[in-house]
């Protein structure tokens, strides 16, 4: 895109400065239009599968719902209670929201289609995404109120606890792929096992996968580890004295999270922008499209586990977390680096 | 060329902005998160010197995993700000101790700087990163090729480092009751309930 505006007489600086506040908005504005349609989609398929219509009423099929729950929002009051600490009660939301939007600059939309494609991607997204406890902590001692106290101290210990898995099963892709670079990994992924583009397919790969996938609904917070809100037990954890914008922001955020970790699971493990299978007739069919289509394939994955999995207890969720996923991660990263030394895949 | 030089004041002027109110904050809440801050301007200027996995591990690392547990721990502290006021005439010599030797120091830091760089060797180039190599592999050739054996000892003494904490803190408790779960698992209806008559008066023994 830097080429575009220098081709229109601009010097490089200036050029690259417009092609990025670009890449931004075309990565961000679409985010937030697919953050409430997904919405919307969560709360039809949740309905669904509990034998009820879901939203119907606004828009035709109920679709324009998650924009009169965003007007409703936005003409409400902002309530601040009087104990709380105020800079930061106002802050902790804008942290959720905006790291929540920071980490799909690394995410490649097509080969060529990346807003920064820097060699350390996956670091950049793992440290993006151990800044999202933040936002809940913040906002759990800055309400200066009970419930959403111990709901910070659940999800500081909670998000923790399953970034370490997620950082040994992270190695074990970059081992195979041989790069950090998110690019180099989904090229890396190019028919892998036969025609299969994906590491999903390879029988080592194929546990990570699954592990990564349930440390990703627990990094987000989404059921069944939603204990950070678990509304029998904390009313509604860290956001309880929110409201209007500022929890709407929270909302969003949470959404756009969930949303990241699916495209993460599409691009680490399930190939991206890449087609299914490597045929040629199926790269006829743009990249970003297969990206949404996997994106959209594992939301609906996290909407049916929602609907049909009971919360975790909290200490069911620690022992998971650090007796099971860590070692048997650990063992993992033994395990294939061993494989890979075995076959020469380094040589 | 401007971009970079505009980044690098933002990012040094607010790492020292963020420092200084993280040891003038009242609140050690506000100090943390102030820490927090100063962290990432400093990853800032690690990118902008081209250490792009530095930068990313202080993110991950720091700002990830050592803050999140300062913050955690600060947040749980109940401080009395007057009991705190009230020591500060008897460790002001303490502190002003301090504070001399920090000052000396720096007087001596100037003056090294002012008598000029230690000769290192010659920079001819033959130690920076060849092109076409990344960050990552480059410091991975020097951590596990010519420092292995300072690395792996860094790792021995974190672990005796960890093995020690948990050793220290850990307390056996006899009185509470943990849950088994590949035993709760392995439990079939036919072990798990029994169908008892008892006579009248008799009670069932559990």
């Amino acid at each position: 895109m830097t080429d575009f505006f220098q081709s229109l007489g601009l010097s490089y600086d200036w050029a690259w400065s417009l092609a990025t506040i670009a890449g931004i908005l075309l990565i961000a504005l679409p985010l937030m239009l697919g953050v409430a349609m997904i919405i919307y989609a969560d709360r039809k398929i949740w309905a669904a599968m509990a034998l009820r219509r879901g939203p119907n009423v606004v828009g035709p099929w109920g679709l324009l719902q998650s924009f009169a729950d965003g007007l409703k929002v936005f003409l409400q009051e902002t309530i601040i209670p009087s104990a709380a600490n105020k800079g930061l009660f106002l802050i902790a939301p804008i942290i959720t929201f905006t790291v929540a939007l920071l980490a799909w600059a690394v995410i490649p939309f097509n080969s060529g289609a990346i807003l920064a494609d820097i060699n350390v991607g996956l670091l950049y997204v793992l440290a993006i995404s151990s800044l999202g406890v933040y936002g809940t902590v913040i906002a759990g001692w800055s309400s200066n109120s009970k419930y959403p106290f111990f709901s910070a101290m659940r999800a500081s210990a909670q998000m923790i606890s399953y970034e370490v898995s997620i950082g040994f099963i992270l190695i074990c892709v970059v081992l195979w792929a041989g790069s950090f670079n998110l690019k180099d990994i989904v090229e890396a992924q190019q028919s892998h096992v036969w025609i299969i583009n994906g590491f999903v397919a390879n029988p080592l790969l194929f546990p990570m996968w699954v592990m990564f996938l349930i440390s990703g609904m627990a990094e987000t917070g989404r059921a069944p580890f939603d204990l950070t809100e678990a509304e029998s037990e904390l009313v509604a954890g860290y956001q309880t004295e929110y409201s209007s914008m500022s929890f709407a922001l929270y909302w969003l955020g949470e959404y756009a999270n969930v949303l990241l970790m699916c495209a993460l699971n599409a691009t680490l493990f399930w190939g991206g922008y890449l087609p299914p299978l490597d045929i040629p007739v199926l790269y006829l069919i743009p990249g970003v499209v297969w990206l949404l289509l996997k994106i959209l394939f594992f939301f609906f994955i996290f909407s049916w586990v929602k609907a049909t999995v009971p919360r975790y207890r909290y200490d069911q969720l620690m022992r998971l977390g650090w007796k099971v996923f860590l070692p048997v991660s650990l063992f993992w990263v033994f395990l294939v680096s061993g494989y890979l030394m075995l076959t020469g895949h380094f040589a | 060329m401007t971009i970079q030089l505009i980044a690098f004041y933002l990012f040094a002027s607010l790492a020292v902005l963020s420092g200084a109110v993280t040891i003038l904050a009242r609140n050690p809440v506000h100090s943390v998160l102030w820490l927090i801050l100063a962290f990432f301007n400093a990853a800032g200027l690690m990118v902008l010197a081209g250490a792009e996995f530095i930068a990313m591990l202080l993110v991950i690392v720091y700002v990830g995993a050592v803050a999140v547990l300062f913050l955690f721990v600060v947040m749980m502290l109940d401080i009395d700000f007057a009991e705190l006021r009230a020591g500060f005439i008897r460790n002001a010599p303490v502190g002003a101790l301090i504070a001399v030797v920090l000052f000396g120091e720096l007087l001596i830091g100037v003056g090294a700087y002012r008598a000029g760089a230690l000769v290192l060797g010659t920079p001819d180039g033959s130690a920076a990163t060849p092109a076409g190599v990344s960050n990552i592999e480059a410091i991975g050739a020097l951590l596990y090729g010519r420092y292995l054996f300072l690395f792996e000892a860094a790792g021995v003494i974190l672990l005796v480092a960890m093995i020690g904490a948990i050793v220290l803190t850990h307390r056996q408790r006899s009185d509470t009751r943990g849950q088994n779960v590949s035993r709760q698992v392995e439990r079939r209806p036919d072990e798990a309930t029994v169908n008892m008559q008892p006579e009248v008066g008799q009670g069932v023994s559990l």
